[in-house]
């Protein structure tokens, strides 16, 4: 049966061994001067494993014993995990030459996240779980402090390292209850227990501690207060990567969680998810205005955005489920393009990140503004671009299952929200006459934030047939 | 002709799309360029709107030219008219040539300009077109981009807080429809127009955190389409975005403004909040009828006072929409026609008072009425087109102002003499505040220096104004025109309105007995 198991977890097992390999050339081999090919057999390897899994039969299948899962839900969320790690890895790259960060421990340590990533998305037990959220979180502690001569990044670093390490305390009290109180830590296990003896108090502490651990994972109010600083302070890179694939595999593992081991007692946790979501939105929308720093300012946007995906798992069904897939999926595509386009923020050289340095951009460059200018339509969910579509469909599930407050809560965050993403517009298009930002050539980041924007607006045709996919995903989660 | 309806919605927006990729350079002839295929896109459109017209049949009071297609989540792209959205097709694309003539001046971005009007026209006219909710609430929302745009890029001084203020508080407005909108699909199952049109929505009294909801999900329903369609209009309290966007939108901007924009509202209670939610409707239309009653006093009050062009005019427009609401939800035959008509001939007097103001506005860069004076002397022409839209803003017979004013009139006066009687007060506030600024811009000696070389109206503003006299002067001449077109929809319209609160009716005895 061996044989079998380590077929079905082939990815991750490629992966691994990948990131271990290279880690030994790396070492042995020419160093940093290796970094770059490295990073692009990384990218390569990640998109061809992605091809891998979206070939993949749909059917469910288990491994280890029950811990392991493959099953659509899964494949989904590692397509979504992998591309996404890839394009950014690419997308920073230049900017990581630029500023002498590239070595060659950086895509090895993407790697070795994104192995756990995709472990987090197929765990079917608590102990898997666990193991797949700290090789994820502690390689990401590690690139976090990639710039170790700047005292913002070491301290992002830091931060993040507590708070992670506290969230993870949390998860883990919470896992060691509920197998206490399960007598297990396969989730098909509790899951069993539970129909069979009804939720007990003891197991209601132990996911209401899980969820409290895992909303600092997706940055949820009130677990958000590690984001703003850990995106400003580390390298522009990293940032983007923290508000993409991570985000992804915490979300699909949070769905994961509730209902491959909780999905009898639907009531009990959506209470919880629906109060996280509320919360993101508005804390949100609402810190955002304050904000100057664009890097700042895509947290909150980040927290917010985390909400309304929160909204379609509040809802408890698989719709929720679907709209939350096409949630991440949409807004991880809108985080590529306009990190593509915060990485080419230059003035006279320098990196600058201030809101106010795109005054007028609209002028010197038509097109990078254009592009932003949907990205953030975008982003504030207005139709017909395709973010209004996440919305739509969290909104759609959660009217559905009767969370029409939540639904009501959403809209009106979304408004607020509205504020920050059009000050941003009106810096471009209406802001004073300045100097204009410095006109770069990066023909990767261009690309991407070209691709991305025009995804936004073509999108309206068919959502790119990623509803569909979603739904099938939902379909093998929530059964 | 299967798709006519797609045509007519997408043209200006494929010469928008030709005009980005094609179009390159910023010199005088690229601009001439840009304006060039701007108006030949907006005429041809307007041409393929004739087609339509002439097509349509008027006897059926069901949806023609229906185009149907999948769409993404059970959505549908659906499309098709009936007597009440056709002629809001027509006025979009008559007025829109008209609009661009009105930009030749401009000279700042003017790709772009052009660029945000074509969507623009789109999007406005696929908010009468789409007979699928969501495609209307997408339409309806993405208006909301150029127009922040035009009046942002393109506007006036303190045009920033008001292209945020016209955004928010519009976006606010909408949202909380789009939850409806998503309850009314979860409760009926699709979100097909003219399925919804027949659906019944739930009218049993709940209570709500220890309020009972009179009428139900339908007044829920219907207050959240209120909130959108009620900021849109404007209606007084919530209208004061619009002096703002108004003042501050550069003059074509203000054309589509008023007498496009302003009428997705009317539209909006036409095609939901009165055939969807009889019951609801019933409930509230006091409310309704006393906040236009107030909005046609108050807001004339207001519009006294004004020192600027184009506030006045603006408040002007709210005193005229509260005309619409108090037409709609008398929910009569002629409140209704007097309301649509009202609707069209505001269209294009609204827009024509617009560019009357533009014309000057170009010669002397102020909208304040003090800097002008004694106007007829050096511009007789003028002084000829800006009377009659004047006497027409005041619903002098003859023009298309009085009927719809006199129609809606009638109709109130059925349901509510009162709210009849503070109207008609404001029919002659409305007299006074537009024979006044006409006695001070136009009337009396040129005795400002300024004025001394100010010269009439040109070829090309006479082209833009032509067809607006003539729209109006036939309109009240000959009204029928417009009512034989929407009589029998609106009658169909009327008398399903009236079944619904019979049935309502006689299922609340029922119950009793």
């Amino acid at each position: 049966m061996i044989g079998a198991d380590l077929t079905t977890a082939l990815p991750e097992i490629v992966l691994a061994l990948f990131a271990m390999v290279m880690l030994m050339v790396g070492v042995y081999g020419g160093k940093d001067k290796l970094a770059e090919p490295i990073l692009y057999a990384t990218a390569a390897l990640m998109v061809m494993l992605a091809l891998y899994s979206g070939t993949q039969s749909l059917e469910a299948q288990t491994a280890f014993n029950g811990t392991y899962l493959k099953d659509g839900f899964a494949q989904f969320a590692k397509m979504l995990i992998l591309v996404s790690a890839a394009v950014v890895l690419v997308m920073g790259k230049s900017v990581m030459v630029e500023t002498g960060l590239l070595k060659f421990e950086y895509p090895i340590l993407i790697a070795l996240s994104v192995v756990g990533m995709m472990l987090m998305v197929s765990a079917g037990d608590l102990i898997v779980l666990y193991m797949g959220l700290e090789l994820q979180s502690l390689a990401l502690y590690v690139v976090a402090t990639m710039n170790r001569d700047s005292t913002r990044s070491t301290e992002a670093g830091l931060k993040y390292f507590i708070l992670g390490a506290l969230a993870s305390g949390l998860l883990l009290y919470g896992a060691s209850l509920t197998y206490g109180y399960a007598g297990t830590t396969i989730f098909a296990g509790i899951l069993s227990t539970i129909s069979e003896n009804g939720m007990s108090v003891g197991l209601l502490m132990g996911l209401a501690f899980m969820l409290a651990g895992l909303a600092f994972k997706v940055s949820a109010v009130p677990f958000h207060m590690w984001t703003p600083d850990v995106y400003e302070g580390a390298p522009t890179p990293v940032t983007a990567f923290f508000a993409t694939a991570p985000k992804v595999a915490a979300m699909a593992l949070i769905a994961r969680l509730v209902h491959d081991a909780f999905g009898t007692v639907p009531g009990d946790w959506s209470q919880i998810v629906a109060l996280l979501a509320a919360a993101s939105m508005f804390v949100g929308a609402i810190a955002a205005i304050g904000q100057r720093d664009i890097k700042r300012l895509m947290a909150y946007s980040s927290i917010s955005h985390m909400g309304f995906a929160l909204v379609g798992l509040a809802a408890g069904t698989a719709q929720g489920v679907q709209g939350m897939l096409v949630y991440m999926a949409i807004y991880v595509t809108m985080n590529i393009g306009v990190f593509a386009f915060i990485l080419t923020m230059r003035r006279d050289g320098q990196a600058v990140t201030d809101i106010s340095e795109l005054n007028q951009l609209s002028k010197a460059e038509p097109l990078r503004a254009l592009a932003l200018l949907v990205l953030m339509f975008s982003l504030a969910g207005v139709p017909p671009l395709v973010g209004f579509f996440g919305k739509f469909y969290v909104l759609w599930a959660a009217v559905d299952a009767g969370l029409t407050w939540l639904a009501v809560v959403g809209v009106i965050a979304s408004v607020i929200g509205a504020f920050y993403y059009l000050r941003i517009v009106f810096y471009m298009y209406f802001g004073a006459d300045s100097e204009p930002l410095d006109t770069v050539r990066a023909p990767v980041q261009a690309t991407l934030l070209v691709a991305s924007a025009a995804i936004m607006v073509l999108g309206v045709i068919n959502l790119f047939g990623i509803d569909g996919m979603a739904a099938l995903a939902a379909d093998a989660l929530v059964r | 002709m299967l798709n006519l309806l797609s045509i007519i919605t997408f043209t200006p927006a494929v010469a928008a799309a030709i005009l980005a990729i094609f179009l390159r350079g910023d010199d005088a002839a690229a601009q001439n360029n840009a304006k060039w295929v701007a108006l030949v896109a907006t005429l041809a459109t307007f041409a393929a709107s004739l087609i339509l017209l002439f097509g349509f049949d008027r006897a059926d009071t069901g949806f023609q030219f229906v185009e149907e297609h999948d769409w993404i989540l059970g959505l549908t792209y659906k499309m098709g008219v009936d007597g009440i959205s056709v002629l809001f097709v027509m006025l979009t694309t008559f007025l829109m040539p008209i609009t661009i003539a009105a930009c030749w001046n401009v000279t700042h971005r003017v790709k772009d300009y052009m660029i945000a009007f074509l969507l623009l026209e789109t999007l406005m006219i696929g908010v009468f077109t789409a007979l699928d909710m969501v495609l209307f609430y997408l339409f309806f929302e993405a208006g909301l981009i150029p127009m922040f745009l035009i009046i942002g890029i393109w506007g006036g001084k303190e045009r920033i807080y008001a292209a945020f203020k016209f955004f928010l508080y519009t976006f606010l407005g909408s949202v909380l429809m789009l939850v409806a909108m998503i309850a009314m699909y979860v409760d009926a199952g699709t979100t097909d127009i003219p399925t919804l049109l027949n659906h019944q929505f739930s009218t049993e009294t709940f209570s709500l955190a220890g309020w009972q909801v009179i009428g139900g999900m339908q007044s829920l329903l219907w207050l959240a389409f209120f909130a959108s369609f009620a900021v849109k209009m404007p209606m007084w309290p919530v209208h004061t975005w619009l002096p703002d966007a108004h003042v501050q939108a550069p003059t074509a901007g203000s054309v589509v403004l008023a007498a496009v924009l302003l009428k997705m509202g009317g539209y909006g209670f036409l095609r939901f909040s009165l055939p969807m939610f009889p019951v609801a409707s019933d409930i509230f239309a006091p409310l309704v009828l006393w906040l236009s009653a107030i909005a046609i006093v108050y807001t004339s009050l207001v519009a006294l006072m004004q020192t600027d062009m184009k506030k006045l005019i603006a408040y002007s427009s709210v005193a005229h929409m509260g005309f619409v609401t108090m037409g709609i939800f008398a929910a009569n035959q002629q409140g209704v026609d007097g309301a649509i008509f009202q609707m069209i001939s505001h269209g294009f007097i609204s827009g024509a008072l617009f560019l009357g103001v533009g014309v000057i506005y170009d010669r002397m860069h102020t909208r304040e009425i003090s800097a002008y004076g004694g106007l007829v002397n050096r511009m007789p022409v003028y002084a000829a087109v800006f009377l009659l839209f004047t006497m027409a803003n005041v619903g002098l017979p003859g023009t298309s102002g009085f009927v719809g004013e006199f129609l809606t009139f009638m109709a109130v006066f059925q349901v509510n003499t009162w709210v009849a009687f503070f109207a008609a007060s404001g029919v002659i506030l409305s007299a006074a505040y537009a024979l006044w600024l006409y006695r001070r811009v136009v009337m009396g000696e040129l005795i400002k220096a300024s004025l001394k070389g100010i010269s009439d109206m040109d070829r090309r503003e006479k082209a833009m104004m032509a067809p607006l006299v003539a729209a109006t002067l036939i309109l009240g001449i000959y009204p029928a025109f417009i009512t034989d077109i929407i009589g029998p929809s609106v009658s169909a319209l009327v008398d399903g309105h009236a079944v619904a609160l019979q049935a309502h009716e006689a299922a609340n005895q029922l119950a009793q007995n």
